[in-house]
């Protein structure tokens, strides 16, 4: 069996008493689309934040190319080639554009001053990659003034400047127009043209649907469903298991009223 | 919003303004130029009000001494600032650090133990102030401002709020190369402008610097990045130590005598020069020439006002009125991103 890129066990997460993730298991393989499918509140921001060093676990391991990771942190996370697109993206608004594609990431010499020729024709070069090209915005240009589908194609942008082994995106296409979510399309179909893996998070069913191989579908803090996009057969299919996994609370809600 | 309108015309253009070099200078130094516009118009006014006094050299030179000592903390705290925090409590190090340069000097040693003593202080307590602020995950306003009383305090507890003077560091090859005048130009100036410079590209083209603006900009994505946040904050603290350490050293020797109240009389007019130079306070921004700038008025004022013929009773209401004229000006020089 091939070995899977990213495994995560048994990972809880509690607050308090209450408990975001009750013990979620998955993995992701080499050069694959994984759907993470959930209602609002199911758990997979959380996931993905704990993938990404962000957020701490309570229990459960981290595992990279089958290695098992401790004092796992967003540097580290960054280091083992996981590149995560944040469901806020994480820019820095008041900044230029280089300067949000290399935060973390700056390229310098040995004593810390920055190469800034290099960084500008590397952004200028991830820019026409993502699909900038306008030339109203240049490298310099401040983050502030972009649209919401220009900042997430920076975050895009700054996910792609490594050759990272997994992508994961946040609900990419949120509030974006429909070119714009087509464009985020053919940078998942790009990115998995090029052997690399892709985690898709959304709650647009239909979306994930069409760009996933496989799907793990979330429900409070649990994994409910894991299949294989052959053994689905259609989107139909997914969202009607999805409301069918949502019902039993329905119900509990209409006995207690 | 007249810039956001401005902003959102831009798309028409075939070349963004920015890629034009004139107007790309002007764009990225816009707080910069409008506080330089500030001291000329300033000076211009000093200057037509008194022509004879303002014409001799001699007041500039006087300016020159002393505005130093303000640089070496306005270039730290505009590092301060961007990054999100404030720093209350670089007047208390600037006198701790300048107690121990005047320890070691009157001790007997050579001037530069005394500044390696006062470089060595400084950044402790800078960095103790710091790690204080940042893992106590206190007000850095509240906590600085009380590091300061608290430093002031044991300043006046282990010297008895005694002077300490040391008229044998003009002798030395220290105060030769620091403290002197070359064609009557302070050689204080010199030093000073250095410092400013390398902070300037420690700002803008150093990994520190471009951390720095992150951190104060959006700690949570900064964090989401790999940057350390906390540790990136507790440096600026460290860093403004350094400043005030140098610029403890450096009233010492302009004045052979150091005093249980040396900085205090900083806190305000360095705080200020900030602001005037077109630092904005709510963090991710700022400039680094611009605070400079803003030091060199602020430290003219009082010069000129009484060069001008007016009563010293004028210099606060100068003060204030410059500073509000100031941020006026960078108020429409400025939007805000958020």
């Amino acid at each position: 069996m091939a070995q899977h890129i990213i495994e995560l066990n048994n990972i809880t997460k509690s607050y308090g008493t209450i408990y975001a993730l009750g013990g979620v298991t998955m993995h992701v393989d080499p050069g694959e689309v994984v759907g993470l499918l959930g209602d609002n509140g199911a758990g997979k921001s959380t996931l993905i934040k704990i993938l990404a060093g962000v957020i701490k676990p309570t229990s459960g391991e981290i595992r990279v190319n089958g290695e098992l990771v401790n004092n796992w942190s967003p540097a580290r996370s960054r280091g083992a080639g996981i590149e995560t697109v944040f469901q806020d993206r994480a820019l820095s608004v008041q900044q230029s554009i280089v300067r949000n594609i290399f935060m973390g990431r700056e390229l310098a010499g040995p004593f810390g001053w920055l190469d800034l020729k290099k960084q500008v024709s590397e952004a200028e070069r991830l820019m026409r990659e993502i699909g900038f090209t306008s030339k109203v915005f240049s490298p310099d240009s401040i983050v502030g003034q972009l649209s919401g589908g220009e900042r997430q194609g920076v975050a895009i942008a700054r996910a792609i400047l490594k050759q990272a082994n997994l992508i994961v995106l946040d609900e990419p296409t949120t509030a974006l127009s429909l070119t714009e979510t087509a464009k985020v399309f053919h940078f998942v179909r790009q990115v998995r043209a090029s052997g690399r893996s892709i985690v898709f998070i959304g709650h647009n069913i239909h979306h994930v649907y069409d760009i996933a191989e496989r799907f793990v579908v979330i429900d409070r803090g649990r994994v409910v469903l894991e299949k294989k996009k052959s053994e689905v057969g259609s989107a139909q299919e997914l969202i009607e298991f999805m409301e069918a996994v949502a019902r039993p609370e329905d119900a509990k809600l209409k006995e207690t009223v | 919003m007249a810039d956001m309108a401005k902003a959102g015309t831009a798309p028409v253009l075939e070349t963004h303004p920015s890629q034009r070099p004139l107007r790309k200078f002007i764009l990225d130094n816009r707080a910069a130029l409008g506080s330089l516009a500030v001291f000329v118009v300033m000076l211009l006014i000093f200057i037509v009000a008194n022509p004879r006094v303002f014409s001799n050299w001699g007041i500039y030179a006087a300016v020159l001494t002393v505005l130093p000592v303000a640089l070496f903390m306005t270039s730290p705290l505009v590092f301060v600032v961007t990054s999100g925090e404030i720093d209350l409590s670089f007047p208390a190090v600037m006198g701790f650090a300048s107690l121990a340069f005047a320890a070691v000097v009157q001790a007997g040693f050579d001037p530069f133990v005394g500044i390696l003593a006062a470089l060595i202080t400084g950044s402790v307590l800078g960095f103790g102030v710091g790690a204080l602020v940042v893992y106590g995950g206190l007000s850095s306003l509240v906590a600085t401002l009380g590091m300061n009383f608290m430093l002031r305090g044991v300043i006046l507890i282990i010297t008895n709020s005694k002077s300490i003077a040391v008229p044998q560091i003009s002798d030395s090859i220290a105060f030769q190369i620091t403290s002197t005048q070359i064609w009557g130009v302070p050689v204080q100036i010199l030093w000073a402008a250095a410092f400013v410079v390398f902070c300037a590209l420690l700002y803008n083209r150093h990994r520190f610097g471009a951390q720095v603006h992150v951190v104060g900009d959006n700690p949570d994505s900064a964090n989401e990045m790999g940057i350390n946040v906390n540790w990136t904050r507790v440096k600026v603290f460290g860093f403004m130590g350094v400043g005030a350490a140098l610029a403890g050293v450096f009233s010492t020797m302009i004045n052979f005598t150091w005093w249980p109240t040396s900085g205090d009389g900083y806190l305000l007019p360095v705080i200020a020069s900030v602001f005037v130079g077109g630092t904005p306070p709510w963090g991710g921004i700022g400039t680094v020439i611009g605070g400079a700038i803003g030091a060199l008025t602020v430290s003219f004022i009082q010069t000129g006002v009484v060069g001008v013929g007016l009563s010293g009773f004028y210099v606060q209401f100068f003060y204030g009125l410059i500073i509000i004229l100031s941020l006026l000006g960078h108020r429409f020089n400025q939007t805000r991103y958020r």
